[in-house]
């Protein structure tokens, strides 16, 4: 089984993650842009984020074979707080570098006028720089939120076609199938999504434009649930070539879009000489 | 290397038409170097190329766009997009080093590059334009090179720098690889062996 986790946030995992990964088969993550545990206080420190994911973090994830992308904009969340919204300025920048295959996380979290508004900035980013987008869905008051975001993916003006809506469940998909964007689905341990109600997702539903990813993150999140999702539609009775397409040729095909993804091999060591520090124990 | 040499192995490469517009656009507004450079390896591919042996073709596309840059902001420029750089983009910029007419006022980014754990990084920061590291600041940077697994190949003009305190670093670092059992590179221990 090869695997492409179309969302995770590797920044918060460990290096082990990486290897128990790799081993699982995933073989290409994409890491979009988001928050942290700890609220920022300023673009200053959003540019060593945004740094690390463009450098760093495709390093480190080359020594375990793994192909690294990234996502990149200001979340909802921080585009509340004045001292982060400079951070929209650092944008544009970033989405010109070889790597970043999206804008995003963007979308709401509370909805609010300051949200509205960077929300649409970056909808207009992806369009000027011909770049799919990620968009997140609010956990709170989740069915108006995927409304709203809907009207306002429509309003922007870019290809639904080339929008993912994430972090949606049975009550939020239709709507986001019926709008022709891609549907993402965030496999977590006890809350979002499990892996068995996703099987039953993907046969009422079909498999077109349905992205499954881990999310995993710096909460209470499991990096391979992508490979026990691929099992469960394996058990279900599912075909290798649909698990295929799921987990493996689905996100190419959204991520291509971006005319970027790199899914050349990448040679045991290719970013290192004769094995790196990681790999070795730190320096 | 030199930016002509440079020019030719990259003229099989299909992106060559986009780098000759480019540059042509950087000498008449330098600010436009910002988005090409970030471009150049998409327009011009990351292979390695054959005419220029140790170089790929976005690295040898990204020296020539700074070649356009007017000497008297070129070190205003090369900082920026080292500092807003991607890894290819810091690498190219450290690889162009010695190849552009900036004195010693890129030697901060040395200094950067080496404090990184990317192999690559510390790896093109020991090239030619290190004489403008100070001495301790080099063989901190050569000491980390055998610690992180990098080649001592890499580092430019090694034997003629190399002296009497480098050589009791390294051989600090023999000791407690042996107490540990690991293994010492073969050339570190000849670098070993012709400083004592
Ligand atoms: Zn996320």
């Amino acid at each position: 089984m090869r695997i492409f986790d179309p969302h995770i946030h590797m920044t918060s995992r460990t290096t082990d993650d990486y290897e128990r990964m790799a081993a699982a088969g995933v073989r290409a993550v994409v890491e979009p842009a988001f928050w942290l545990g700890q609220p920022r206080t300023g673009a200053g420190s959003f540019a060593d984020y945004f740094d690390s994911l463009v450098g760093w973090e495709p390093f480190r994830a080359a020594q375990f074979g793994i192909r690294h992308h990234a996502t990149i904009a200001l979340n909802p969340k921080e585009a509340n707080d004045p001292r982060c919204r400079e951070a929209l300025k650092l944008v544009p920048r970033y989405l010109d570098k070889d790597s970043v295959v999206a804008v995003g996380e963007i979308g709401y979290d509370a909805m609010t006028p300051e949200e509205d508004e960077v929300f649409a900035a970056q909808l207009e980013l992806a369009v000027d720089h011909e770049l799919p987008a990620l968009v997140h869905t609010p956990h709170r008051d989740k069915a108006r939120g995927v409304e709203r975001t809907l009207a306002v993916v429509r309003a922007s003006g870019i290809g639904p076609g080339r929008v993912v809506v994430d972090h949606l469940n049975e009550v939020t998909v239709g709507a986001v199938q019926d709008a022709g964007c891609w549907m993402g689905f965030s496999i977590y341990p006890d809350t979002k999504m499990s892996p068995s109600r996703m099987v039953e997702i993907l046969r009422e539903r079909g498999l077109e434009r349905m992205l499954v990813n881990s999310a995993a993150d710096w909460g209470r999140s499991d990096p391979l649930l992508t490979l026990r999702t691929g099992e469960a539609m394996l058990a279900a009775g599912f075909s290798d070539d649909d698990v295929d397409r799921v987990l493996w040729r689905n996100p190419v095909e959204f991520y291509g879009q971006s005319g970027r993804l790199d899914l050349s091999e990448t040679a045991a060591g290719e970013a290192t000489f004769e094995g790196s520090s990681i790999l070795r124990g730190g320096s | 290397m030199d930016p002509g040499t440079l020019r030719t192995a990259l003229a099989p490469s299909p992106g060559v038409g986009w780098l000759d517009d480019g540059v042509a656009r950087v000498s008449a507004d330098p600010a436009s170097i910002i988005r090409l450079f970030a471009a150049a390896g998409r327009h011009c591919g990351r292979a390695p190329l054959p005419g220029a042996p140790g170089w790929t073709a976005d690295q040898a596309a990204r020296v020539l766009l700074l070649g356009a840059l007017p000497a008297g902001d070129l070190a205003r420029h090369v900082d920026d997009l080292y500092r807003h750089g991607d890894a290819a983009e810091k690498l190219a910029v450290l690889k162009a080093l010695p190849l552009l007419p900036i004195g010693d006022a890129a030697a901060p980014l040395l200094h950067d590059a080496v404090r990184t754990n990317d192999t690559r990084l510390v790896a093109a920061a020991l090239g030619p334009y290190a004489v403008h590291l100070d001495q301790a600041a080099w063989r901190q940077a050569v000491l980390k090179c055998v610690f992180m697994g990098i080649p001592l190949a890499v580092v430019h003009g090694l034997a003629g720098r190399a002296d009497a305190e480098l050589a009791a670093m390294a051989e600090g670092l023999r000791d407690e690889r042996e107490a540990a059992g690991r293994r010492f590179p073969d050339d570190a221990l000849a670098l070993l062996r012709q400083s004592t």
